[in-house]
């Protein structure tokens, strides 16, 4: 009946959904083509929360634009800032003290543990689960109050500068993070009870989403998107920046390619994040907290490309320096970008609670995307 | 002393009948009747809501409405009042008549169903000798009201909802009137009161065997979708489709479409609660005279509400720990395993009372 | 691959082709109007196979524009950065869309905020910005009284 509505009237039953709609995570605009309940076409309208940073960032000095990355993908915030203090000390070419080099991993895997955990819970939302959100957010309180103890904010810590961090870590950091450790490992079993064994959620999640290795690589997506279709591309393993290369951890793999590998993946980089983290605690060289910088940074003539793994995949800055005070041209390479320019491919045939459940799965942060 | 609704209610009626005319009499028992339907509505919707707010916040590691009265008890009705006093607004491209209309008849229909139910002992609206099916048959109108409201709000979400109501709704109610049969099978009445009187001996969950605890199941499977309620919630979908069929509603029409879907669960339970669970009937063992007789003393309207209130519950508890079902995913579960099961159940049911297995 | 061994292939591919000293990424300066042929067999030679389109941009140079492709294969873990001048008055050049699929979002954002053409796109819109908007706010004599915080 629908299907002779829509012939009649318009030929195709179009629908908006968003900019204000309960699962686009914000201000993403998705024009869907629908004969009935089936997807024949989704279109994302992007801008919504568009506000240049890129031009903002070339009348900042190098030591201020790392802070507007912060509001760019606001659930790794630390990790954007990483990837911006790494392209500027690129330039500088300066060292950075061991501790420095610990602190910022610490803190970019207990970022990346802090965004899948909210992954996690607003995927369930998305899937219509309601509580697993708010379990997911009693151990993110968790790591939001440890951030905050150290960095002075909870969401945009703006922690990493050229040379290292800005302070020194909390004396009650070790301890609290250890904590931390303990409770998460308690409570993990918990999410694989609530919704990875929950057989509704398995049925909403296999066969849904399915993106090919080979077309995963070409929509550009990365993180846990390209490694659910099977395709390692963690920059942590591939172009070592930090500490990583000395870490021992996996870099999970699925060959599903649909929501449920996606999924799987996540799941499993919490627990090699929480390792990571487990790895380093104990192990925090005295040292200094930050290399020794001028107090106003001029980057020499060239091109500077930093390539960091966010929650969501690679995260690439790219500066191009003419030897000023600021940046000439600055790019953010977002994660989320590319992994959205898939979601059509993704979503075609599929039903509507389909769309939500892949949107789910890439984690889309709309003012990453949006810049 | 016992407490007993039904000698409050013969009470009322001698008192009536030696005071009036017949006819008279008999007109202001429907007035109280009614009354008393719209008050239990009312009272059901601020207790139910509640009940939601606070089960779901303890599952969900929060307290709940906690500010507007004692322990938060009032809010529900704050915001009630809030509602009340909300314009409700028509859209300006919507059918007005059968938009303003669609909220009523989900109400109505929910209201209907109460009649044959028995709140306590002797304690029943009318005991209507075909109980069973007319709760089947009257439960099945609420969805041209949803089907309404869905198309002539003239929202492509709305008409999603309720295209995806109506598909639910009419393939669910085969499952819940087949797990019914088995019941009416095992009793050989249709009456609600018979059926609650053929329990005496035992609850049919206890004295039915396999059959009936297959058919329990499905039951509460059934009525959770037919009451829209999550995992079965697709009609309003609220990660998908904003809110689905009431999506353009706003005021006291989305109240009554809010109050109808908890009066809705309340009679569901209520049903399930009479069928399976043997009503107002108190817990009995065997032999156990003296256990036997202590349940006795309980009221059989505190065994009533007891029994649907767990159902109620377990109901809630479905929703706050379930994701959602898919369409394609929901109408499986039924054509493809729930209706083969019952059917199946059904001949094994007729079987095992043929044998005469039961009791 | 290294460096010079992927030089020396690149150069192969077209004699226009310069190369920028330095840098992290070996950066190869070509043609634009043969961009599409070299970018064609950077994607399909097997010596080459640059699945993995990492960054596409454009610089304004107030003289010209400079599109900026970061290429690199998966497979033989190699990278290259392939620029092309474009005349800033009229900057067209050819899509890459069908060659990488990320391509396509790309040159849309790329297309609306310097006003680069890319001929053959399929569905050449402002990705961002409203349709209605005048001018391309990343260029370098872009101004905007209203909207736009110079510090």
């Amino acid at each position: 009946m629908l299907q002779e509505v829509a012939q009649k009237e318009t030929g195709d039953l179009v629908i908006n959904v968003g900019p204000q709609h309960p699962s686009t995570h914000g201000v993403l605009h998705l024009v869907i083509t629908l004969n009935g309940e089936t997807i024949k076409k989704v279109e994302p309208h992007l801008g919504y929360i568009h506000r240049s940073i890129e031009k903002m960032c070339e009348s900042l000095s190098y030591r201020q634009f790392i802070y507007s990355t912060s509001r760019m993908d606001y659930l790794s915030a630390h990790i954007n800032n990483h990837a911006c203090a790494l392209a500027v000390e690129k330039g500088l070419q300066i060292e950075i003290p061991e501790r420095a080099q610990v602190i910022r991993v610490l803190m970019d895997e207990l970022t990346r543990l802090a965004s899948h955990q909210l992954w996690w819970g607003a995927l369930a939302m998305d899937v219509g689960a309601i509580t697993p959100f708010f379990h997911a957010f009693r151990e993110r309180e968790v790591l939001n109050d440890i951030m905050e103890e150290t960095c002075g904010a909870r969401l945009t810590m703006n922690y990493m500068v050229p040379g290292g961090v800005m302070f020194d870590l909390h004396p009650n950091f070790q301890s609290r993070v250890k904590d931390f450790i303990t409770l998460f490992k308690s409570k993990l079993p918990e999410y694989d009870e609530l919704v990875t064994g929950n057989v509704i959620f398995q049925n909403r999640m296999k066969q849904v989403g399915f993106i090919s290795a080979e077309d995963a690589v070409s929509y550009g997506c990365t993180g846990p998107t390209l490694r659910g279709s099977g395709v390692s591309c963690d920059i942590r393993k591939h172009h070592p920046y930090e500490l990583y290369d000395k870490l021992q951890f996996t870099e999970p793999l699925e060959t599903g390619g649909d929501c449920w590998a996606r999924y799987l993946v996540r799941m499993e980089e919490m627990r090699q994040s929480l390792h990571i983290v487990e790895q380093l605690i104990d192990n925090i060289p005295e040292g200094e907290f930050q290399a020794k910088t001028k107090a106003v940074l001029k980057l020499p003539k060239g091109e500077f490309y930093s390539r960091v793994e966010t929650a969501r995949g690679e995260l690439g800055v790219y500066i191009v320096s003419e030897g000023g005070l600021t940046p000439y041209r600055i790019k953010f390479r977002s994660p989320g970008f590319s992994n959205l320019s898939a979601l059509d491919h993704m979503a075609r045939g599929q039903k509507i609670g389909d769309l939500v459940a892949i949107m789910g799965t890439l984690d889309l942060v709309i003012p990453d995307i949006d810049r | 002393m016992e407490f007993s609704l039904s000698a409050i209610a013969n009470q009322v009626d001698t008192w009536l009948h030696a005071n009036c005319a017949s006819w008279l009499a008999l007109t202001i028992e429907f007035v109280i009747v009614g009354l008393l339907c719209i008050a239990l509505f009312a009272v059901l919707g601020l207790v139910l809501i509640m009940m939601e707010r606070k089960v779901s916040a303890y599952m969900q590691l929060r307290l709940g409405p906690n500010r507007v009265g004692p322990k938060g008890m009032f809010q529900t009705l704050a915001d009630t009042l809030k509602l009340l006093v909300k314009e409700g607004l028509t859209p300006n491209g919507a059918d007005k008549f059968l938009f303003n209309l669609a909220p009523f008849i989900v109400m109505i229909a929910a209201m209907l169903v109460l009649a044959p139910i028995g709140f306590a002992k002797d304690f029943v609206i009318w005991d209507i000798n075909i109980g069973v099916l007319y709760i089947s048959a009257i439960s099945s109108i609420g969805v041209i009201g949803i089907l309404m409201a869905g198309w002539a709000s003239n929202n492509k979400y709305s008409l999603l909802g309720a295209m995806r109501s109506g598909a639910q709704i009419v393939s669910y109610e085969l499952s819940a009137g087949l797990s019914i049969l088995t019941i009416v099978i095992f009793t050989q009445d249709m009456s609600m009161g018979q059926i609650v009187a053929s329990q005496a001996d035992g609850w049919w969950i206890w004295k039915g065997h396999i059959p009936v605890i297959i058919s329990f199941i499905i039951f509460l499977i059934a009525v959770t979708a037919e009451t829209n309620r999550a995992p079965f919630d697709l009609a309003e979908a609220e990660s998908e489709l904003t809110a689905g069929f009431h999506t353009e509603y706003s005021g006291m029409k989305f109240a009554l479409f809010f109050l109808a879907e908890y009066v809705n669960i309340f009679i569901v339970c209520a049903v399930g609660a009479t069928l399976f669970l043997g009503g107002w009937m108190p817990l009995h063992i065997g032999n156990w005279a003296d256990f036997n007789r202590i349940m006795d003393y309980i009221p059989s309207s505190v065994w009533f509400f007891g029994k649907t209130f767990f159902l109620i519950f377990v109901i809630m508890w479905f929703r706050w720990t379930f994701p959602r079902l898919r369409i394609d995913q929901l109408l499986n579960l039924e054509w493809k395993y729930l209706l083969p099961i019952s059917m199946f159940n059904l001949l094994l049911a007729t079987f095992i009372a043929i044998q005469g297995w039961y009791l | 691959m290294n460096r010079e061994e992927l030089q020396s292939a690149i150069t192969a591919l077209n004699a226009d082709i310069t190369f920028e000293e330095g840098g992290e990424y070996l950066t190869a300066n070509i043609p634009a109007d043969a961009c599409r042929d070299i970018m064609q067999a950077l994607h399909n030679l097997p010596a080459f196979e640059m699945d993995y389109m990492f960054c596409l941009t454009c610089v304004d140079w107030k003289t010209h524009l400079t599109m900026v492709y970061h290429l690199e294969s998966r497979k033989h873990a190699h990278a290259v950065v392939i620029k092309s001048k474009l005349d800033r008055e009229n900057p067209e050049i050819e899509t890459l869309s069908d060659i990488w699929r990320t391509a396509e979002f790309l040159e849309r954002e790329v297309y609306d905020l310097f006003g680069v053409r890319f001929i053959h796109h399929s569905d050449l819109r402002r990705l961002l910005l409203t349709d209605d908007w005048e001018g391309y706010p990343l260029r370098k004599d872009y101004e905007d009284p209203i909207n736009m915080i110079k510090l």
